[in-house]
């Protein structure tokens, strides 16, 4: 896949664009950069940029998309998140009734963000049906857990065994108001998120136009961490290490094959060939490293496989901190993912990955929110001479996008301080 | 150990590694069958549990050996429990109160629900107030159940004014000076203990478990 479609309307925008681009691609390549990209990843940190509250920037697609693009100009940074799709949310939760997120008027007060509820969404005696036909699980047990709308959908007929004339009685439970009301709603929902995503479309299209790009198209998840945190919860999944081992081993293994394709197709709807993989249960303090190398990485790796196979470039975010697994995860390609650490020490990353893997990160969030700019300042030097200047393809991020409490004065010290340092 | 039958010592050493299985039918067989006495049963399941945090201590068992651990615990002391016929001054002693709870606007509880598990099978009596808990609910229940370390956790960065409001209104009853106050999540590090005024922080069920045992001045 080429890079992300070139749109821009002016030479001059065009030519910020592409030196931009050019930037994260010469990281990527593994090739050193005419200087440290900075990239922006911002959620409801917008909203304390614009003044709003973060149920306003969760519901107002248009004032989203003003917002971002006043940061954007203010700092211009190399790259950009997809702030509409990551903020304006609500309405296509409303409409899909969505279950596992409480989030600004929905369980949560209108300043705080969302917050994923960590539940059991499929039972431990479901693996075998999940493994034996995972859309038909999808379909009547999983969707209807999380979403309202799909909640019909659980007396959908089994559509395996519809054969010749046998298809005929066997869609009689269409009929089923139930079912009919669901498949309305679904429809509804998804008109809604039709509209979220041409926001979206649109706010890169403008960016583009301003000689920004965005820093990925569309994300992915580790295997295990999909069974984990959307299926069977935190403690469910870590049971099944030792109760259902084998289940889950061949469940994760099957997790690779659908992640794979509906990552590679919404990477080419997005144009994008970034794929942000953010992970939960790799860190070091989660599991033991025989588990990581049993259960978490097998998986994970064939992903990033599959991912650079199709021409895309994985960025996993590498949640916590994950030094003793450096070692392992450096078995891939050189020159094709981007690995963004949370709180794993860049310098001890960048000393066994710097040859293999672009890096991303990591100012600490209790810097950014509680630090003074001057501290800022010194965070984004010890990272720009300890790992930029020494060979360190590194794009400057905070830990984990900028944290939504960070007063304005210290980001503006981050970008600041990166072109101070590192160009 | 040498005092345990070899029954008792399968049940200690089928606990400890994870052998769940074999250890959930004998810990059955003995309390149901054999009618063990089950405090006895109990105080093996807690030798087990020693062994068990000792390992993650040492860095050979993680998080999902706790869950499992507390898992049988819990299913074993289910049938333990209504045994029990409590004869005075049976009930075992603890070590000191601990109050633990997510601070206000975080409703995250995974990290908590460990370290409670954790500090209970070493032996502190501890009691969990929940989720995004308002300040004032924290003053009551220090009020009420007089803990000697209260733990506050958060895993959003939300949760760095949240535990800072907390322990500004623990000083302000007037309560400060009475209790150890330990910070804990994925975000917390020196500069968050400071900002927020916390006596110590911990990122893992470990920490915790040592701050408080050094604090009541019991052997880490």
């Amino acid at each position: 896949m080429t890079a992300p479609q070139n749109n821009v309307q002016t030479p001059e925008a065009k030519a910020a664009y592409d030196a931009r681009w050019q930037r994260i691609m010469d990281c990527v390549n593994l090739k050193q950069p005419d200087r440290m990209p900075v990239t922006l990843f911002a959620t409801f940190w917008l909203a304390k940029y614009g003044g709003i509250t973060n149920r306003q920037l969760m519901y107002d697609y248009e004032k989203v998309k003003e917002i971002g693009e006043r940061v954007v100009l203010e700092f211009e940074p190399d790259t950009h998140s997809p702030m509409v799709l990551q903020c304006a949310l609500g309405p296509s939760l409303d409409k899909v009734g969505f279950k596992p997120l409480q989030w600004p008027g929905h369980g949560v007060s209108d300043t705080q963000p969302y917050q994923y509820l960590d539940r059991e969404y499929m039972k431990a005696d479901e693996y075998d049906e999940f493994l034996f036909d995972p859309t038909g699980y999808y379909l009547s047990k999983y969707l209807p857990r999380i979403a309202g709308a799909f909640e019909g959908l659980d007396e959908m007929p089994y559509l395996p065994g519809l054969h010749y004339l046998r298809m005929l009685s066997g869609i009689i439970p269409f009929t089923n108001p139930r079912i009919r009301e669901s498949l309305e709603k679904v429809i509804t929902a998804a008109e809604e998120v039709k509209r979220l995503n041409d926001h979206q479309f649109g706010f890169i299209e403008h960016m583009k136009t301003l000689g920004f790009p965005t820093s990925y198209g569309t994300t992915s998840i580790a295997p295990y961490d999909l069974i984990g945190d959307y299926f069977r919860g935190a403690t469910g999944m870590m049971k099944d290490l030792y109760r259902n081992k084998e289940k889950l081993l061949l469940l994760l293994d099957k997790a690779v094959v659908f992640i794979l394709r509906q990552t590679i197709s919404a990477a080419k709807q997005w144009n994008h060939p970034i794929v942000f993989i953010p992970t939960h249960w790799a860190p070091d303090a989660f599991m033991s490293q025989k588990q990581f190398e049993t259960f978490w990485w097998p998986s994970f790796r064939k992903l990033l496989i599959g991912l650079i196979d199709a021409g895309l470039i994985p960025m996993p975010l590498w949640e916590s901190d994950c030094t003793k697994r450096l070692e392992t995860i450096r078995d891939v390609p050189a020159g094709k993912c981007i690995y963004w650490f949370e709180r794993t020490d860049m310098v001890k990353a960048f000393e066994v990955l710097g040859d293999i893997v672009a890096l991303r990160g990591n100012l600490s969030p209790s810097l950014l929110t509680t630090g003074k700019p001057e501290e800022v300042d010194a965070a984004v030097r010890h990272l720009a001479e300890n790992v930029f200047h020494k060979g360190g393809k590194l794009i400057l991020d905070a830990a984990f996008g900028l944290p939504d409490e960070t007063p304005v004065e210290n980001v503006r010290a981050m970008y600041t301080a990166a072109r101070k340092y590192a160009g | 150990m040498a005092d345990m039958t070899e029954q008792e010592q399968n049940l200690v050493n089928w606990l400890a590694d994870m052998n769940e299985d074999d250890a959930f039918a004998l810990a059955k067989k003995m309390l149901l069958e054999e009618k063990v006495n089950p405090l006895r049963v109990l105080e093996l399941c807690r030798n087990a549990m020693d062994i068990v945090g000792k390992r993650f201590e040492k860095g050979e068992y993680f998080l999902p050996e706790l869950v499992l651990a507390g898992e049988m615990l819990e299913n074993i002391g289910a049938i333990a429990k209504p045994l029990i016929i409590q004869a005075p001054g049976e009930a075992p002693k603890r070590l000191a109160k601990v109050l633990i709870g997510t601070v206000h606007g975080d409703l995250h509880d995974i990290g908590k629900n460990i370290v409670t598990f954790m500090l209970d099978i070493n032996g502190f009596e501890v009691k969990d107030i929940g989720i995004d808990v308002p300040v004032k609910t924290f003053i009551d229940e220090i009020g009420a159940f007089q803990p000697d370390v209260v733990g506050l956790s958060g895993f959003l960065t939300l949760a760095f004014d949240s535990m800072k409001e907390t322990i500004e209104a623990i000083k302000d009853a007037g309560m400060r000076d009475k209790l150890k106050i330990m910070i804990g999540g994925g975000q917390v590090d020196e500069t968050v203990r400071n900002y927020t005024g916390a006596d110590a922080f911990g990122t893992n069920a470990v920490d915790a478990v040592s701050l408080c045992k050094t604090w009541m001045g019991v052997a880490a």
